[in-house]
């Protein structure tokens, strides 16, 4: 009871922004108020609005305690969440966010890892300028460089083109609006986020350690498995975290770039609110996806949080 | 270095180089196209047909997107300065207070909206907005709930930059200040924000980037007649393909990388003549 006493007289006396840390207490207090705001109590509400029902006349979702008669009801509505239960659409569309974040973030290391590595091995003084043009398209939009793939994947676009033109395939190719074509946006704009973790990983390692291996008769092959690779987990955990998280609820390349058939839960989750005008259902359904990413995400922080620790010693 | 593996490291050496120049392709070629067939003459797919600026005269009378496209830099001008003002106390707190009540979870909250999937965050705000409105009254949706999402992304980019910036920073500036006895509040104006006023101009061009680009946040949180340039490209490309959009981009690609260009430079000299000044200090007279 103490603390909560204490944080009361702070609060009532203005002890916080007239006592000795100050500062400090400001410095605190104002993105925590801002985010509090602005994060928290939307999820929270979020929350509340999948629990509620959407009959109650003028308002757009009913109240989960009500009082009758002297008696307080807390009224639980949990048949969204059973329903996309028993809903096998539902499922599928997880599952298939799953996936797809999963290939991408596989294919985004297979690129990226070898890129990072090469950039880190490359001369110091080019280093910079090969780190800027992999920074310079997130200066350039996001959203036009996504669409650009439209016409490039086309059935009459640059590519299709090009391999009639080389005598590779007689017919266009249906590339577009395929799984084929969501892949190959969500690992073009994932890309980046795979490389940099990685890339400052890679650039810090001590060389002196593949010297060792070397002196010690290890192959370069083996030093890259059994130095490198190791070495340089921190660096795959944050890349994999940065594609894999927010591919799961990508929303843009999948409208864009996908088809009917690719299943993801970002573009469910904007039917049900914006077609079907269904809040409870949408907020059931951002729950669950919140439920989803919250291991990946505490990862994460963790990884983060350590990386923090390092660089302070 | 090695002996007898020069044979092996010539492959590995152009083998890099392949992997990286592929790389680079990959990342460039949406880019590259977007600006070649911006001059094409014909509105087929993307069938050259002829050098034009046709589509660039047709956007300048495409009132939609200019209109748009000033909304646009106006809730950018605002969210980026929000965000960095926002961004950097939330760095301040995390890199100079080692210990406060609930720091995990400050530290978790201000990271989270990176990762968090846009759709997610636009919809959870949406749904916050019009709860309020139905008890309060307000907000309506339109520029300022826009300005309100894009300050959340930004401050969690904002945060990065300024943290890694502060972290970089030795404290022992911090304290030979305090030592010749600065008040926290000189040290932080008269040390830490010179020493730190370039990731605050990278965060504040990141963040009136992001906020220009960005399409989900935007959809959620604007209302009737509030409809920013990305909503409008967006709506457009959905549909199919449309050359004007292709002309927005190569003058945006060329706005960008004129900044950008610019920017280096002078990052550049800045940077040079510090370092000038360092090794000055520190040579022996």
């Amino acid at each position: 009871m103490t603390p909560i006493l204490q944080l009361l007289r702070n609060l009532v006396t203005l002890r916080w922004i007239t006592g000795k840390n100050a500062g400090r207490n400001v410095v605190i207090a104002v993105p925590s108020l801002f985010l509090a705001a602005a994060f928290l109590v939307p999820f929270l509400i979020v929350l509340r609005i999948s629990l509620s029902d959407m009959e109650t006349a003028g308002s757009p979702f009913g109240g989960l305690l009500s009082y009758v008669d002297g008696i307080v009801v807390l009224k639980v509505k949990i048949a969204n969440y059973l329903f996309i239960a028993a809903d096998e659409l539902y499922l599928l569309t997880y599952l298939s966010s799953l996936k797809y974040a999963a290939i991408t973030t596989a294919i985004c290391l297979v690129i990226g890892y070898p890129f990072a590595y090469f950039m880190a091995r490359a001369r110091p003084s080019i280093r910079p300028v090969l780190m800027m043009l992999v920074m310079l398209p997130f200066w350039t939009s996001f959203l036009l460089r996504v669409y650009a793939w439209k016409g490039i994947l086309a059935n009459h676009g640059l590519l299709n083109d090009l391999l009639i033109a080389l005598g590779v395939v007689n017919e266009p190719l249906h590339m577009m609006n395929t799984s084929f074509s969501l892949v190959v946006g969500m690992v073009y704009a994932y890309l980046p986020f795979m490389i940099l973790p990685l890339y400052a990983n890679l650039v810090k390692m001590d060389m002196r350690y593949l010297e060792a291996a070397a002196d010690l008769g290890a192959t370069p092959l083996q030093a890259f498995w059994r130095i490198t690779v190791p070495l340089s987990k921190s660096g795959i955990i944050a890349g994999a975290m940065l594609v894999f998280i927010p591919s799961v609820g990508e929303y843009v390349i999948p409208e864009l770039l996908g088809g009917p058939e690719t299943l993801m839960i970002g573009r469910v989750l904007w039917d049900e609110y914006f077609t079907n005008n269904d809040w409870a259902m949408a907020s059931s359904v951002t729950v669950l996806v919140i439920l989803l990413i919250l291991v990946p995400m505490a990862i994460f922080n963790k990884y983060k949080m350590d990386q923090d620790a390092g660089k302070q010693t | 270095m090695s002996t007898g593996n020069n044979a092996h490291s010539f492959l590995q050496r152009w083998f890099g180089r392949g992997w990286l120049s592929l790389g680079y392709l990959f990342l460039y070629l949406p880019i590259i196209v977007l600006i070649v067939f911006s001059f094409n003459s014909s509105r087929q797919d993307m069938v050259w047909s002829g050098f034009s600026l046709r589509w660039y005269s047709e956007l300048m009378s495409d009132t939609e997107i200019i209109s748009g496209f000033g909304l646009s830099l106006k809730i950018a001008f605002m969210s980026a300065t929000s965000s960095v003002i926002l961004g950097t106390f939330a760095a301040f707190a995390l890199t100079s207070y080692q210990r406060f009540r609930g720091r995990t979870v400050f530290s978790a909250m201000v990271s989270a909206p990176l990762v968090m999937p846009e759709v997610i965050i636009g919809l959870s705000l949406l749904l916050m907005l019009v709860s309020m409105q139905k008890v309060f009254g307000f907000p309506e949706r339109g520029v300022l709930t826009i300005w309100l999402g894009h300050t959340l992304l930004g401050m969690a980019y904002a945060a990065v930059v300024v943290q890694s910036r502060l972290q970089e920073m030795s404290k022992s500036l911090a304290e030979a200040a305090m030592d010749l006895g600065c008040r926290a509040h000189q040290v932080f104006f008269l040390v830490t924000l010179p020493n730190i006023t370039q990731a605050l101009a990278s965060a504040w061009l990141l963040t009136f980037t992001l906020s220009l680009d960005d399409v989900v946040l935007s959809a959620f949180l604007s209302g009737p007649g509030s409809t920013t340039m990305p909503l409008v490209i967006f709506s457009r490309a959905r549909l199919g393909l449309d050359p004007r959009v292709n002309a927005v981009a190569a003058l945006t690609i060329l706005a960008v990388s004129i900044a950008v260009i610019v920017y280096a430079v002078m990052l550049a000299r800045a940077d040079r003549r510090r370092r000038k000044q360092l090794s000055a200090a520190y040579t022996p007279d």
